[in-house]
C-alpha cells in the first residue's frame, strides 16, 4: 500500500468521506425501520445528520479545565481510530496490505469502546461509570467469540495478512466464525438486547451523560462510523473473491453492508433489554460454542491437510 | 462572499433546530398526570419523532427543558442545576397549570413556585394535564423560538 493509497482510503473510501454519510444512512435506516416495525412512522432518513448539525452548533456549558482533556481528547480519538480501522479494510484487489494488519485492525475497532469506557469513568458521574461498567463487561464477553473466531480465520488461512485471511479461509471454518462475529455485532454497536451500556432513562445516557453539545456530536460522529466499519469489517471476510475492477468491489461492499442493517435493527426492534447476567451468560454459551467450533473447524482442517 | 456564506451555515442551523429538538423533562413536585401526557407523546398513535422529537435522559443532551408540577423546595435547586446544565440555546415549556400557577397547591408552604419565579419560561401549555394535542402544539411552537435563538454563553452551568 504505497503511501497516496493510504491516503485515498483513510480519507475517501472506505474512510471519512465515505464512512460518514454511510454511518448517518445506517443509523436513519435504523431508526425508520425501528419505527416501522413498532407501527409508527418514524424520523426521516437524513435525522442523524441534522441532529449531528444541531449538536455541533450548540454553546456548550463552560467546564473546569482539567475536564476538556478527556471530554474533547476522547471522543476525537473514538473518531480517529475509527477511520484508521476503516482504511485497513482489504475491499480491493490489489491492496495486500502488510504483514499484521488484522492485528492492528481489531486493536483500531476496540478503541471506540475503551475510549467510552474511559469516558464514563473520567465524567466522575455515577450513570457514567454504571454504564463504563457495563460497557467493560459486555466489551470482555463479546471479545472471547470475536478474537477467537478470528484466530481459528488467520489459522486456517495461515496468514496474520487481513486481504489473504479474506481469500483462503475455507468455508468450514469461515462460515461458524462470520456467525460468532455477527452475533457479536449487536453488542459492539450497542443495540438491544444488548443495550446494557447506554441503557435509555435507566442509565440516563451512560457513558455520554456528562458529554453536551459538540462533544457529543464528536461522539455521534464516532458511532455512526463504527457503523459502516463492523458492517464492513463482517463483509470483507465474508466474501471471498475480488473483483479487477474497483467500483465492482466496492459495490457489492456497500449494498452487502446495508443489508446487514435491516437484520440488526429487526433483532433490536423484537427484543427487550437484557440483564448484564442473562447477557454475559448467553455470551459465554453460545457466542463462545460457535467459536469453538470455528475454532476445532480450523485446528482439523489443517491436521487433516499436513 | 463569506456573508452570503455565513447566511448558508446559519440557514443549515436553523433548519437542523427545527428538525431535531430533544427534550428533557423535568418533574417538579408534579402528580405524574402530566408526565404521562408527555409520554403519550412519543407513542404510536402521536409519534413525535416523525419530527425529530426525541426524549433525552440527560439535561446535557437538551435542547427544551420540560417542566411539570409546581416547584416544590426540595426540586428547587435541581431545577436551577439542570437549567444550567442545558447547553444553549435552549428553551423552557411548563406543562400543566402546576408550573404556571401553582394550581391548587398556590399558597402551600412547600411551594416555591410557580416556574417562572426560578427560571425565564418560553412557552406555557396550560390543562390539568394538557391533551397531548396541546402539549405536541406548544412544544412544536418552542421550537420555532429555539430555530432562531441567538447563542449566549451562560456562566452558571455546573
Amino acid at each position: 500500500m504505497n503511501s497516496f493509497r493510504a491516503f485515498v482510503a483513510l480519507l475517501v473510501f472506505p474512510g471519512l468521506l465515505y464512512a460518514l454519510p454511510m454511518g448517518w444512512l445506517m443509523l436513519g435506516i435504523e431508526r425508520k425501520l425501528k419505527a416501522r416495525f413498532q407501527g409508527r412512522i418514524g424520523p426521516p432518513l437524513s435525522q442523524p445528520f441534522y441532529d449531528a448539525v444541531k449538536l455541533l452548533a450548540k454553546m456548550p456549558v463552560n467546564r473546569v479545565a482539567s475536564d476538556l482533556g478527556f471530554l474533547v481528547g476522547l471522543p476525537l480519538l473514538a473518531v480517529g481510530s475509527t477511520i484508521g480501522a476503516l482504511a485497513l479494510l482489504p475491499v480491493f484487489r490489489g491492496e495486500t496490505g502488510f504483514v499484521g494488519d488484522i492485528v492492528v485492525l481489531v486493536g483500531l475497532l476496540e478503541m471506540p469502546p475503551l475510549c467510552l469506557i474511559l469516558a464514563g469513568y473520567a465524567s466522575r458521574s455515577i450513570y457514567g461509570e454504571v454504564g463504563a461498567t457495563r460497557e467493560a463487561l459486555v466489551g470482555i464477553v463479546s471479545n472471547v467469540p470475536f478474537l477467537a473466531a478470528l484466530v481459528a480465520m488467520a489459522a486456517s488461512s495461515g496468514s496474520l495478512l487481513s486481504s489473504q485471511i479474506a481469500a483462503a479461509t475455507p468455508w468450514a471454518v469461515r462460515v461458524p466464525a462470520l456467525i460468532a462475529i455477527l452475533f457479536c455485532l449487536p453488542i459492539k454497536l450497542r443495540l438491544n438486547p444488548f443495550s446494557l451500556a447506554n441503557a435509555e432513562q435507566e442509565l440516563l445516557a451512560g457513558p455520554l451523560t456528562e458529554f453536551d453539545g459538540p462533544r457529543l456530536a464528536l461522539w455521534e460522529l464516532a458511532h455512526a462510523m463504527e457503523w459502516t466499519a463492523l458492517t464492513g469489517f463482517v463483509i470483507v471476510f465474508a466474501v471471498p473473491v475480488r473483483s479487477q475492477f474497483w467500483y465492482v468491489n466496492a459495490t457489492i461492499f456497500v449494498i452487502l453492508s446495508l443489508a446487514l442493517v435491516p437484520l440488526l435493527t429487526l433483532l433490536a426492534s423484537s427484543t427487550a433489554r437484557l440483564k448484564i447476567t442473562q447477557a454475559t451468560r448467553m455470551m459465554w454459551q453460545w457466542g463462545s460454542l460457535i467459536a469453538a467450533i470455528a475454532l476445532a473447524a480450523a485446528v482439523f482442517g489443517r491436521s487433516g491437510g499436513h | 462572499m463569506s456573508g452570503s456564506e455565513r447566511g448558508l451555515i446559519l440557514r443549515l442551523v436553523e433548519r437542523a433546530r427545527r428538525r431535531s429538538a430533544w427534550l428533557y423533562h423535568f418533574n417538579a413536585g408534579a402528580c405524574n398526570g402530566c408526565d404521562i401526557e408527555l409520554v403519550t407523546c412519543l407513542t404510536p398513535r402521536y409519534d413525535v419523532e416523525q419530527a425529530g422529537i426525541r426524549l433525552e435522559a440527560s439535561p446535557r443532551h437538551a435542547d427544551i427543558l420540560c417542566v411539570s408540577g409546581p416547584v416544590t423546595r426540595t426540586t428547587r435547586e435541581a431545577l436551577v442545576t439542570i437549567y444550567g446544565q442545558i447547553p444553549d440555546p435552549k428553551v423552557v415549556v411548563a406543562i400543566g397549570s402546576c408550573p404556571a400557577t401553582c394550581n391548587v397547591f398556590a399558597g402551600s408552604p412547600v411551594i416555591d413556585g410557580p416556574v417562572d419565579k426560578i427560571i425565564p419560561v418560553d412557552i406555557y401549555i396550560p390543562g390539568c394535564p394538557p391533551r397531548p394535542h396541546a402539549i405536541i402544539e406548544g412544544i412544536s411552537r418552542a421550537i420555532e423560538k429555539l430555530a432562531v435563538r441567538k447563542t449566549e454563553s451562560v456562566a452558571g452551568g455546573r
